[in-house]
């Protein structure tokens, strides 16, 4: 009778409809990106890897690091993950406020959604410049 | 039998009472617990990598070692790499649903995690002991 009872009750058993039945929502585009973001963060740690490797095993290994660092893809990578890490910050901070209950409001929500957004594209604009602005000085 | 189905769960689910993540809050917990820490240690860390951009070798080496900026970073590498451990597994269970392959990269995820964390923290403590 269990045996039974178990197969009825998985045959019953709810499907979660998967994404493309929803209307893209900013929400919920924004919660995918809050997945890609932490997927590509991953993976940048590689870069902090090789870049405390290299520090530790002297001037030639680290010379290597800077000089990709410096070339343009390397600046366009470090660009993307300064983005990545924001937008994973910024998007961290608004569902924590969410966890503990609050922004929930048909306004709140949706406020809260772009303030993270454009905050992470202001803050790494912000953080280049600042680092620019360092280099020159050093 | 065909009792109403508003309880989903199978006989044996009933009996565990863990829900369809077979386990209990310990994952979404440590998850929000590294996340609130990394929002310090990601500050500190931006710092610290503002602080030696640019710089040469032996400047480089002098800032990182010091001990204050190994104890940040370290915490930082221990924080980061297990939230991006617990994070990237939900992402496997999410979207992986060959039983073998969903293995495999648990405990490549698992593997990788580990990995960095240790090649992070042991190039700073060379840095630190500078040996």
């Amino acid at each position: 009778m269990a045996e039974a009872e178990t197969s009825q009750i998985r045959d019953h058993r709810p499907l979660s409809p998967h994404l493309q039945i929803y209307k893209p929502m900013l929400t919920m585009m924004m919660s995918i990106a809050h997945r890609i973001t932490g997927a590509v963060l991953y993976f940048a740690m590689l870069l902090m890897v090789w870049w405390l490797i290299a520090a530790a095993a002297g001037p030639n290994p680290y010379a290597r690091v800077q000089w990709f660092m410096g070339s343009w893809i390397g600046r366009l990578m470090l660009f993307g993950c300064t983005w990545a890490l924001m937008h994973h910050l910024l998007g961290g901070i608004r569902h924590l406020i969410w966890d503990i209950g609050y922004g929930f409001g048909p306004s709140e929500r949706e406020w809260l959604t772009r303030a993270t957004l454009i905050g992470a594209l202001v803050v790494t604009v912000l953080l280049w410049a600042f680092g620019y602005f360092v280099m020159g000085l050093a | 039998m065909s009792a109403p189905l508003r309880d989903t769960r199978t006989p044996l689910g009933r009996v565990r009472g863990l829900g369809s993540a077979r386990s209990g809050t310990m994952h979404f917990w440590h998850q929000r617990l590294t996340s609130v820490a990394g929002l310090g240690l990601t500050v500190a860390f931006i710092v610290i990598v503002m602080s030696v951009m640019g710089r040469n070798h032996a400047a480089v080496v002098q800032i990182l070692g010091s001990p204050v900026v190994v104890l940040l970073l370290l915490l930082f590498v221990f924080n980061t790499t297990y939230h991006m451990w617990l994070g990237m597994q939900v992402i496997i269970e999410d979207y992986v649903h060959h039983e073998l392959s969903k293995l495999a990269l648990l405990m490549l995820n698992t593997f990788f995690s580990i990995v960095v964390g240790l090649a992070c923290s042991y190039a700073l403590l060379k840095l630190s002991f500078g040996v």
